[in-house]
C-alpha cells in the first residue's frame, strides 16, 4: 500500500472541490465522503468518482474508519460543528485537517509553516480561510523583510462560490483570519474583511493586502520577497497572480492579487475554493508522506 | 428607554445619518466635541434616531476605509452622554463588523442597528439580526445598492431578513441611482408582500438630486422610516437633506416630531461650517449616480486619480462597469494602477514580472 486512505466530511463547495485536489496528490487516497443531504451534488460526484458516501453525517462514517484504514480526515462543514467532529475522529486515531474557521488546532499556511506543523505533528491542523491562504503568504513575505506593525486584508469572493457554511460563519471567518494574519503572517496586529460580490459573469477572487511596516519600507527587498513568495504559491495554485503592486505610500505597502481556480468543481472564478482545497491537499499529502515513511520503517 | 415608545409616536420616523454617513465626507475625522455639539442640537430639535459610527460602521476603522479619529465606542458613549430623547443606532455590515463589535456598541449605548448586506446577499445577515434582537435592539435589515436587484429579487432578500427577525426592511439606494418610479415599485412590492408588522424604510443619496423625491415616493408607497442627513452631509453628493425632507413632510401633512426651524438652524449654524469640503452634486458625485457606483467611492476615486494621473470619473465609471459593490474601495486603486500602467504612467514589480498581470 502506497497511499493513505482519507475521508472528507462535508459535501458542499469546498468538500467537493477537495475530492479533485486529493485525487492529484501522491500519498492520499480519498475513500469516503460524508454529507447530510441525500440530494447533494457533492455526494453524487463523489459516488461517480468511486468514493463511498453517506448522507447520515459523521456517525455513519465512524464504524468504517478502522476497516477502511482511514488515517486522515478533512472537515469542510461548519465552525459550529467542527469541534464535535474533531473529537470523534482524533479519539479514533484519525488526524484532522480543518477547513472550517473553527481553528481549534494550530494554523497552517503551506509556504509559510507547513514543515513546522509536520514536525509538531498535532492531531488537528486548521487551514484558516480562503482569504487567509491567499493573503498570509504575502504578509509573511513582507514581515520576513522588516517588522509589520499592522496588516489588513480584503478578500472579494464571487457570490456563487460562497456556500451556506461560509455565509453562516462570517464572524468566525473574520476572527480566525485576523488572528492568523498575526500568528502565521507575522503582523503585530491583523484585520480581515470579506466581500461577497454577485456580479454576472462572476468575478475572479481578488485579495488586497495592506501592510504597515516599521520605518521606511525597503522597497527592493520587499519586491524581491513578494515575487519569490508568488512563485512558491503558484507551485500549488497556478492561478495565483500579482495584478498590481507592491505599491508604496509612506509606511504602507499594498499588494493586489487575483486567484483563478482550476475549474474542478466550480468555474475558475472560484479561486477561493482552490486556494483552500489546494492548501489542505498539500498539507494532507505531506502528513501522509510522513505516515508512509513511518510504516516503512516499522516494516 | 424602550426603543419602541420613542419610535412609535411618529407617522414618519426620520433617522439622521450625519454622524455616520457624514463621517465619509469628513474622512472619519469628526472630533468627540463636534459629535456631541451636533447630537445635542439634533436631539433638542426632536430628531428621534441618529446613527453614530465610522462611515463604514462597526469594524470600519481600517486602511481600506479610513482610520477614524476615535473608536466607535468612544463616539457612541460621547453622544449617549448628551442626548435626552434620541436613540443611537449603528451600522453593521457582516464581513466587516462582527457580533462582538455590536455587543460593544450596545454596551456603549447603541439601541438600534442597520444590519447591512448587498441587495442580493441577505443570507450573510441572519446571525447578526438574531443577535441584535436578542440584545433587544431596534433591528433593521438594510439592503444596499438596491438598484442592482429587481423588486422581486429584493422581496426574496427582504424575506430572509424578516424571517431572521428584522423589524424593519430598508431599500437602500447607496449609489443614488434610483429614480422615483424605481423606488415606488420596490417599496410597493415589499409593502404588499411582507408582514404588515414589518416596517419599511428608504435610504437615499443625492447624487442625481433625487434624495427628497425618492423619499417622498417611498413614503407614498408605504415606507414609514426615512434616512436623511442634516444639510445632507454624507457620502457622494450626500444623503437626503433632512431639513428639506422635514419641510416637505409638513407640506404633506405628515408628522415627524422634528421642529423645522430648529433643524434648519442646526444645518446652517453647525453642519455647514463643519463640512470643510462642500458636499454637493459635482462632476464626480454626479458620475456616481449616473454610473451606479457606491457613493463612498467619491473621495477614494479623487485620491487615486491624483496619485496615478487618471480622471476620477473614468475610475468611477469603470468601478460601475465592473459591478463593484459596497466595501470594494481597494479596487479603486487597483483600477487606477491598471489604467496608469496601460498608459505608461506607472510601473511596479507586478508589471515587470513575467506571467502576471490582469
Amino acid at each position: 500500500m502506497d497511499k493513505i486512505p482519507c475521508a472528507l466530511i462535508g459535501s458542499g463547495n469546498i468538500g467537493t472541490d477537495l475530492i479533485y485536489k486529493l485525487r492529484r496528490t501522491t500519498c492520499l487516497e480519498p475513500v469516503w465522503m460524508v454529507g447530510i443531504d441525500p440530494d447533494s451534488e457533492g455526494l453524487r460526484r463523489a459516488r461517480e468518482l468511486g468514493l463511498k458516501t453517506t448522507h447520515e453525517g459523521i456517525d455513519a462514517l465512524l464504524p468504517h474508519l478502522e476497516e477502511d484504514g482511514i488515517r486522515i480526515a478533512f472537515d469542510a462543514t461548519s465552525a459550529y460543528v467542527h469541534a464535535h467532529h474533531s473529537a470523534l475522529l482524533t479519539a479514533r486515531g484519525v488526524k484532522v485537517i480543518d477547513l472550517t474557521p473553527a481553528a481549534i488546532g494550530p494554523l497552517c499556511v503551506p509556504p509559510v509553516n507547513l514543515d513546522e506543523q509536520v514536525e509538531l505533528g498535532a492531531d488537528n491542523v486548521n487551514m484558516i480561510s480562503c482569504a487567509g491562504q491567499a493573503t498570509i503568504p504575502m504578509v509573511h513575505a513582507i514581515s520576513r523583510v522588516q517588522p509589520v506593525a499592522y496588516a489588513e486584508i480584503i478578500a472579494s469572493l464571487a457570490s456563487l462560490s460562497v456556500g451556506m457554511g461560509t455565509r453562516k460563519n462570517l464572524d468566525e471567518f473574520v476572527y480566525t483570519s485576523s488572528r492568523a494574519i498575526e500568528k502565521v503572517g507575522g503582523a503585530k496586529k491583523g484585520k480581515a474583511v470579506a466581500i461577497v460580490n454577485p456580479a454576472e459573469p462572476p468575478l475572479i477572487m481578488r485579495n488586497t493586502i495592506h501592510c504597515q511596516v516599521d520605518g521606511e519600507p525597503d522597497k527592493a527587498a520587499i519586491d524581491a520577497s513578494v515575487l519569490a513568495m508568488l512563485a512558491e504559491v503558484q507551485k500549488y495554485v497556478p492561478g495565483y497572480r500579482l495584478v498590481n503592486g507592491p505599491a508604496y505610500d509612506g509606511d504602507f505597502v499594498s499588494i493586489f492579487l487575483e486567484v483563478a481556480g482550476l475549474g474542478d468543481f466550480l468555474p475558475s472564478y472560484a479561486g477561493n475554493l482552490d486556494i483552500m482545497t489546494a492548501a489542505a491537499a498539500r498539507t494532507g499529502d505531506v502528513f501522509a508522506e510522513r505516515m508512509l515513511r513511518a510504516q516503512k520503517e516499522v516494516a | 428607554m424602550d426603543p419602541n415608545t420613542t419610535l412609535k409616536q411618529r407617522e414618519i420616523l426620520v433617522h439622521d445619518m450625519c454622524l455616520r454617513d457624514g463621517m465619509h465626507a469628513k474622512r472619519h475625522q469628526l472630533t468627540l466635541d463636534e459629535m456631541k455639539t451636533l447630537a445635542k442640537a439634533m436631539d433638542r430639535a426632536g430628531v428621534p434616531l441618529m446613527q453614530v459610527t465610522h462611515g463604514d460602521g462597526l469594524g470600519g476603522h481600517s486602511r481600506n476605509y479610513g482610520f477614524a479619529r476615535h473608536t466607535n465606542e468612544e463616539y457612541i458613549a460621547a453622544v449617549a452622554g448628551v442626548v435626552e430623547q434620541a436613540l443611537i443606532s449603528v451600522l453593521l455590515v457582516p464581513g466587516l463588523g462582527t457580533m462582538e463589535e455590536l455587543q460593544r456598541a450596545y454596551d456603549a449605548g447603541a439601541r438600534s442597528v442597520h444590519v447591512a448586506t448587498h441587495c442580493t446577499e441577505a443570507n450573510v445577515s441572519p446571525q447578526h439580526i438574531a443577535f441584535a434582537r436578542k440584545l433587544g435592539m431596534d433591528t433593521t435589515g438594510f439592503l444596499m445598492m438596491a438598484h442592482m436587484n429587481s423588486a422581486d429579487g429584493l422581496l426574496e432578500q427582504a424575506k430572509i431578513m424578516e424571517e431572521a427577525g428584522a423589524q424593519t426592511i430598508y431599500v437602500t439606494d447607496s449609489a443614488g441611482y434610483l429614480l422615483p418610479d424605481g423606488v415606488t415599485e420596490r417599496i410597493a412590492l415589499l409593502r404588499a408582500e411582507l408582514s404588515p408588522e414589518t416596517a419599511l424604510g428608504f435610504h437615499g443619496h443625492h447624487n442625481l438630486a433625487m434624495g427628497v423625491a425618492n423619499s417622498v415616493a417611498a413614503v407614498q408607497a408605504g415606507a414609514t422610516r426615512i434616512d436623511a442627513s442634516v444639510a445632507g452631509m454624507g457620502a457622494g453628493a450626500g444623503n437626503t437633506p433632512l431639513e428639506v425632507f422635514v419641510a416637505v413632510c409638513e407640506r404633506m401633512g405628515l408628522h415627524t416630531g422634528i421642529d423645522l426651524f430648529a433643524i434648519m438652524d442646526v444645518a446652517e449654524d453647525i453642519v455647514v461650517p463643519l463640512m470643510g469640503e462642500p458636499v454637493r452634486v459635482d462632476r464626480e458625485s454626479l458620475t456616481i449616480g449616473y454610473a451606479g457606483a457606491y457613493s463612498t467611492f467619491l473621495l477614494f476615486a479623487r485620491r487615486a486619480a491624483r496619485r496615478y494621473g487618471v480622471d476620477a470619473r473614468e475610475l468611477l465609471v469603470e468601478m460601475g462597469r465592473r459591478r463593484m459593490i459596497a466595501g470594494q474601495e481597494d479596487m479603486i486603486e487597483d483600477v487606477a494602477m491598471t489604467l496608469a500602467k496601460e498608459r505608461g504612467l506607472f510601473a511596479d514589480a507586478a508589471s515587470a514580472h513575467v506571467g502576471s498581470g490582469a
